[in-house]
């Protein structure tokens, strides 16, 4: 069920509703267009209040998610930043031009986000306080020398990027009658699979056994937290198929093919880890 | 137009066997069809069904169209690689061959999944055009493959609203995402550093996605099998 599915309906039950619908559906089928028509800046307030809009009150569960997706934003972002405010961390050149272009990107999805929320009728989350050893707030948790030891940051930045996929992903089916906020999900996710991507190029290039994509539930990181996001990629079923019994693919492969999502829950119980308060 | 307006009555009475495509096709063959079937229409058909044309691909309604839409860019996907790891390009590294062997590997998964997932609703194999690369020079080969690496991940991005089933919108994620890593390793092979550039992604940090449309006409060089996008555009 779509949004001009529900207006149809509406409007057959109530053809004085018509006129005033009209001018809704409209905006609604031109949403496709929209990233067209507006400047950048306006599209994130555009979704949120298209959808109130649409939907009235009940906008409580995509502030939901758009709030647990700006935690996640803000959390890769502050990482980052402070990874390269951390003198000798980061070789120059290629590396360092990388994380920027990866900070830049999750500092955009932390603006684009809060916009959205604020469109959508709702209040943002304030940003927590991180603890990015992963110790809540010790300040003395198992990645406390990230910031000095250059393949530990990459192992932590490798983490946050596939978790953020794989929690991206997880919410992608709450969203399937909310096509304007699906859409910005997904094209959110997709760029975080690309940064995990290059990420785990770049231990690959200082030594680390990784490749672009998830092999079986390797994290290629010695790590009982890390191994936690990792959990459950070595799946095999996708929608009742077993890819297995496809033939010719080596479990390898299949598990390669397809990344997995992560519950809320999930994601949380790694992400709470980072959060001082 | 030939319209076939008399359908034999025994297959009418047993219209249940026209229902799916590939019985339908079947049909059409068994009506002797061939060039003149390309304008055939069948009458007594369920509006929603797609009617098949000898010699294209249609890819029907609701979340059967984007799956075979997805299905039809897989297939695209995989007869490339298959292509690239058979001629493999000269100055090929180790490195390289055993990553896009790897990527090969995952495109055909996706398509021996789509294929089963759709079963007698997926539409048939697409023959595929690849004259315009050079599979012999690394950089023809590079760049096809950023054309429909990033084609995917704009594709899937883009169709994810068609979809009305929250299952299969996760099946779609689950796939997307590595074809965004394929996407990000492709384009750092050609230059590193431009797994997420300008040209993909926009100012606000957001994959730039694209309607079937646009897909269908960027991938329709490649393609020489007619497509009907069904519902879908």
């Amino acid at each position: 069920m779509d949004f001009l599915k529900i207006l149809n309906m509406i409007e057959e039950r109530d053809p004085e509703m018509s006129d005033r619908l009209n001018s809704r559906r409209k905006a609604l089928r031109d949403f496709a267009d929209l990233g067209k028509k507006l400047t950048m800046a306006a599209v994130p307030l555009a979704v949120g209040s298209m959808f109130q809009k649409a939907y009235g009150q009940s906008t409580t569960n995509v502030v939901d998610v758009l709030n647990y997706a700006l935690t996640l934003e803000y959390l890769e972002y502050r990482f980052y930043e402070k990874a390269l405010a951390s003198a000798g961390l980061i070789p120059a050149g290629a590396p360092t031009a990388a994380i920027t272009t990866i900070m830049n990107h999750e500092k955009a999805h932390v603006n684009f986000l809060k916009t959205a929320i604020t469109g959508a009728g709702g209040t943002p989350v304030a940003e927590p306080k991180f603890d990015f050893s992963g110790g809540q707030g010790t300040g003395t948790g198992p990645f406390a020398t990230a910031f000095t030891n250059y393949q530990l940051f990459l192992a932590v930045a490798q983490s946050l990027e596939d978790t953020g996929v794989r929690a991206y992903k997880g919410q992608a089916p709450n969203l399937v009658q909310q096509n304007a906020v699906l859409t910005a999900a997904l094209n959110i996710h997709s760029v975080e699979a690309r940064h995990a991507a290059h990420i785990r190029m770049m231990r690959k290039a200082n030594g680390a056994s990784v490749k672009p994509w998830i092999t079986g539930k390797d994290s290629g990181i010695d790590n009982a937290v890390v191994q936690a996001i990792y959990n459950g990629e070595e799946n095999t079923t996708q929608a009742g198929v077993d890819v297995k019994t496809l033939g010719g693919f080596s479990a390898n492969a299949i598990t390669e093919a397809f990344d997995e999502p992560l519950t809320k829950e999930q994601v949380l119980a790694v992400a709470t880890l980072f959060i001082a308060s | 137009m030939n319209i076939l307006k008399n359908t034999p009555s025994s297959l009418e009475s047993n219209s249940g066997l026209l229902v799916k495509g590939v019985h339908r096709r079947s049909f059409l063959k068994w009506a002797g069809g061939t060039a003149a079937a390309t304008s055939l229409i069948l009458t007594g058909c369920k509006e929603d069904d797609p009617v098949i044309v000898a010699g294209e691909v249609n890819f029907g309604t609701g979340d059967n169209a984007v799956l075979n839409y997805a299905y039809a860019l897989e297939q695209l996907e995989a007869a490339f690689y298959q292509r690239v790891i058979e001629s493999q390009f000269s100055g090929i590294t180790a490195d390289e061959r055993s990553l896009l062997t790897d990527i090969r590997d995952h495109e055909m998964a996706h398509r021996e999944f789509f294929k089963a997932a759709l079963g007698v609703n997926a539409i048939g194999g697409l023959e595929v055009d690849f004259s315009s690369i050079d599979f012999s020079k690394r950089e023809s080969v590079l760049n096809a493959a950023k054309t429909f690496e990033d084609l995917g991940v704009a594709a899937y991005n883009g169709a994810g609203r068609f979809l009305t089933s929250p299952d299969l919108l996760a099946i779609a994620g689950k796939i997307v995402s590595v074809e965004a890593r394929h996407a990000a390793y492709i384009r750092d092979l050609i230059n590193n550093g431009t797994f997420a550039d300008s040209t993909v992604i926009d100012a606000n940090g957001l994959e730039m996605s694209k309607e079937p449309s646009a897909v269908l006409m960027a991938a329709a060089p490649f393609i020489k099998t007619k497509i009907n996008a069904g519902t879908l555009a």
